[in-house]
């Protein structure tokens, strides 16, 4: 399997050479055997990939612990369904999990591009072949190969990390990591672009969708990110400013801000270069955040172990930052503004200064981040910068987000009237006032929290004014129910009305984070039989009763599963349980020996208002005795929902037909935008 | 772990799950048949544990094992780790000194350096971190703002410069022209 496994290692990388230095070159120019070439290339380093990825496959299912990997990673006793996950659990597995990714979406570009951006394509092949390329050469030549071979045959492996054997480690990564490759394409178009002086709409219409499934897949895996770190690390939150946290949330900030602003293009014929520089500089973010997790250069506990690979994405990076700015830079009189702005008062300034924010809120992450190395090579002093310094800096700026996520659907587009305003504002400014007030008469005294709320309530006002106004709308021109109307408003507008829903989902979001601000949380020590109580920030009064110990094996561990009753108002609530496990491997003598430190299972109940979260933190003396961590952590069931919402929105709006992609194309054609200008038309 | 332990674990797990789980109210403390895999030993909690000003206190202080926890949340989180619950201790102790919040800090940061501050301390350099994105923010939106409206009104002077000599092409344009882009821009606003 090493041996077919290195073959086709091989041979993606000289089909991706092939590919890459065949676009580049022009000589496709009126020669079609030849852009079918660099197209076929795509598909031959797919092809080759796929064979390279079953093989790493086929050696971990087999327990070929003979590869260095599969020894690393797995071992006899893994459940199934991890050792399919181990595939990416590690750097080199991830590695190739990521090449073959991209190559399957690189395919997916060239196969599913309409004929007419044909111009397109090979450039886009170009680039796609190049970023494998430079991924199956990292495995290949930077001591990244996932078929290396041990000198001898171990009798087992050393198992998966506790902590990647949860559920949500099989769908997380995957999750995240489509994000990241995906944004690829776009950047792909993007070059294609500038490479081809193609730079009207057309490349924006070819890779929109994509940028839409990349933001997707995004926005899934950082929700599913933050189930995992609630439920499996075990302190009690969900999101920690760590660095590879944040080197996730870079690009999807960017790419959110990406997807704001390319309206204006395709409306309004504005901000190409801005585009254009958003979408490069997001592909740059991905790379980063992958330099993050492979370097080890700052400490994180998502961290791959550190190693030399992470420079190779160091120098990647400025490799493509010069080339693609450059490239930007010699196009740049080719991307004048069809027009100018009319107004500040217009939903292109509010858009303007919604990616303003987006891409601050991005700096000022990206500068929180690399602040410690900063003040290193400054002052020589290593620092922390934790999450106060990020909430300090960091909630202003989501408040204000959350301010102009508000206002933005709410002005027209050009230049806003003053009765236009006060119509469109007058509800939604209502609505947020009275929520405000509402949890102020409810003794909500703490100052971000309520801010959060009343401004939730803002937007949320903003938005069923939206849905309706449009719903009212088609009732009168159509006499359609309220229930049709509703659904033939939305699928006939999916990407404004799809873009509501995500605005409401990530409201959700802003709701349910501002609610962790009231968590309570203390530490007990339990006799069995012994209780102690808890008051919740709703007014419940919790008392948790410690019934005890039990211990057990199951699959690859031992289990010391505490056991404790809950009461609420002193009703009886059903048992949650919480786990001690410590997980084993067998030795070449056939004894198990401990793999890893013990892991703690955080016994979870999950609620509209609020959730127990109870850890089993060990126990004294060897006795049943136990030391516990009981929180009560509100609102964190709508952190889960408002990922939902989000994800649900995103589809929405990415879902092939619907009308309005026709529309655009029409209206690019056409040169809409000069037109409009000339005309003097003022839209509605 | 010893082979032993964990051979007699599985020889003899079934008569521990039937030997008995205690019931609530009953108060007995039992043994743990295997107390190697359930965790480090714990010491019981004490007041101090549970204390607000402590616990706000260590949640401005990093742990010194390298995790990117504040203590209170390693303490509390990581229980394989051994440096939080010294740190714990140690700040438990200054506070019985008398210590004010600060005055711990203070002390740790004395002892530990900087680096054992959750966010550095906003002075000196470090002002930077706090203030940069947001000034950034500000100055780049305050450019944005100056050259919008510069625009705005160049557009503006243009088209009153423009006004007697050319007639508006909304007045020009045929009705059928007209009614296209309106009915365009409806499209467009879907």
């Amino acid at each position: 399997m090493t041996l077919l496994g290195n073959f086709a290692l091989w041979a993606a990388l000289l089909f991706g050479i092939w590919g890459a230095v065949l676009a580049f070159s022009n000589r496709w120019h009126g020669r079609p055997d030849v852009a079918l070439s660099v197209t076929r290339s795509v598909y031959a380093v797919f092809a080759a990939l796929v064979v390279a990825s079953v093989a790493l496959w086929k050696g971990i299912i087999a327990h070929d612990f003979n590869i260095e990997y599969v020894w690393a990673y797995t071992s006899r006793n893994l459940p199934a369904g991890y050792l399919f996950s181990a595939f990416w659990a590690g750097q080199k597995g991830s590695l190739l999990f990521w090449a073959v990714v991209l190559s399957l979406f690189a395919a997916l570009a060239q196969a599913m591009t309409p004929r007419r951006y044909a111009a397109l394509m090979p450039y886009v092949a170009g680039v796609t072949s190049s970023v494998t390329v430079f991924f199956v050469a990292v495995m290949l030549f930077s001591g990244a190969n996932p078929f290396e071979r041990l000198p001898f045959t171990p009798a087992d492996g050393r198992g998966l990390n506790p902590q990647l054997q949860n559920p949500g480690m099989m769908i997380h990564p995957p999750m995240l990591y489509l994000g990241y490759i995906s944004i690829t394409i776009p950047f792909a178009f993007a070059m294609a672009a500038l490479l081809s002086r193609k730079l009207d709409t057309g490349w924006i219409h070819a890779m929109r969708r994509w940028m839409l499934v990349s933001w997707l897949f995004l926005s899934i895996g950082i929700t599913l990110g933050m189930w995992w770190a609630y439920v499996e690390l075990g302190w009690g939150g969900y999101w920690a400013w760590d660095p590879v946290e944040n080197a996730s949330l870079l690009p999807w900030l960017t790419m959110t801000a990406f997807l704001h602003s390319v309206m204006i293009q395709e409306k309004r014929g504005m901000l190409k270069r801005w585009n254009l520089s958003l979408v490069v500089g997001t592909f740059l973010l991905s790379i980063f955040g992958t330099f993050i997790t492979r370097s080890g250069v700052i400490a994180s506990v998502h961290s791959f172990t550190q190693s030399n690979v992470g420079y190779y994405f160091l120098a990647f990076l400025f490799l493509i930052a010069v080339v693609s700015y450059t490239l930007l830079y010699t196009r740049w009189p080719l991307l004048e503004a069809d027009v100018e702005l009319e107004s500040m008062v217009s939903r292109e300034a509010a858009f303007l200064f919604n990616n303003l924010l987006f891409v601050g809120i991005a700096f000022s992450v990206l500068w929180g981040t690399l602040f410690p190395i900063l003040s290193e090579a400054v002052r020589g002093t290593k620092i922390t910068v934790g999450p106060p310094f990020f909430n300090k800096v960091n909630i202003p700026l989501g408040l204000l987000l959350l301010v102009l996520t508000g206002i933005g659907p709410l002005i027209a587009w050009r230049k806003a009237s003053v009765q236009n305003l006060q119509r469109q504002f007058a509800f939604p400014v209502g609505v947020g006032a009275v929520v405000a007030a509402l949890l102020a008469a409810l003794g909500v005294r703490e100052l971000a929290p309520l801010m959060t709320w009343g401004l939730a309530g803002f937007v949320s006002g903003t938005i069923t004014q939206e849905f309706w106004r449009g719903t009212r709308a088609r009732i009168r021109m159509h006499g359609e129910t309220i229930a049709v109307a509703l659904a033939h408003l939305v699928g006939r507008n999916r990407r404004r009305y799809g873009g509501y829903i995500v605005h409401l989902g990530m409201l959700v979001y802003f709701v349910a984070f501002a609610g962790m601000a009231f968590k309570v949380q203390r530490e007990a020590t339990l006799k069995p039989g012994e209780s102690v109580e808890l008051k919740s920030p709703f007014g419940h009064t919790y008392t948790f009763t410690h019934v005890g110990i039990s211990q057990f094996k199951q699959f690859n561990r031992y289990v010391s599963a505490a056991t404790i009753e809950v009461a609420r108002d002193g009703v009886p609530d059903g048992r949650i349980v919480s786990e001690k496990r410590q997980h084993f491997t067998v030795n070449e003598l056939g004894t198990e020996e401990a793999s890893f430190e013990p892991s703690t299972e955080v016994g979870i109940r999950s609620g509209l208002q609020e959730d127990i979260y109870i850890v089993f933190a060990g126990a004294v003396n060897g006795t049943e005795e136990a030391v516990y961590r009981f929180n009560i952590n509100p609102l964190v069931w709508w952190v889960w929902a408002g990922g939902f919402i989000l994800a649900f929105g995103g589809l929405i709006t990415m879902w092939p037909g619907g009308g309005t992609m026709a529309a655009s194309r029409r209206n690019a054609q056409a040169g809409y935008g000069v037109e409009l200008a000339t005309a003097g038309v003022e839209p509605q | 772990m010893n082979r032993r332990g964990f051979l007699a674990f599985q020889q003899d797990s079934v008569r521990r799950d039937s030997a008995a789980t205690p019931r609530a109210g009953q108060g007995a403390v039992g043994t743990l048949f295997n107390p190697d895999v359930a965790g480090r030993p714990r010491t019981p909690t004490l007041e101090s544990d549970n204390d607000v000003v402590v616990r706000n206190t260590e949640l401005k202080l990093g742990c010194t094992c390298g995790c990117t926890l504040d203590v209170f949340t390693c303490r509390t989180t990581d229980f394989t780790c051994t440096y939080s619950p010294a740190l714990h201790r140690e700040a438990v102790a200054l506070f019985a000194q008398g210590k004010t919040s600060e005055q711990v800090i203070a002390a740790f940061v004395d002892k530990y350096g900087e680096k054992i501050l959750m966010a550095p301390k906003p002075e000196g350099f470090n002002i930077a971190g706090y203030v940069v994105p947001g000034a950034a923010i500000l100055a780049v939106g305050g450019i944005v703002a100056w050259i919008i409206r510069r625009r705005v009104r160049l557009t503006e002077r243009h088209a009153a410069d423009q006004q007697p000599s050319d007639t508006p092409a909304a007045q020009t344009g045929t009705n059928a022209e007209l009614e296209r882009l309106e009915r365009e821009l409806a499209e467009m606003e879907k």
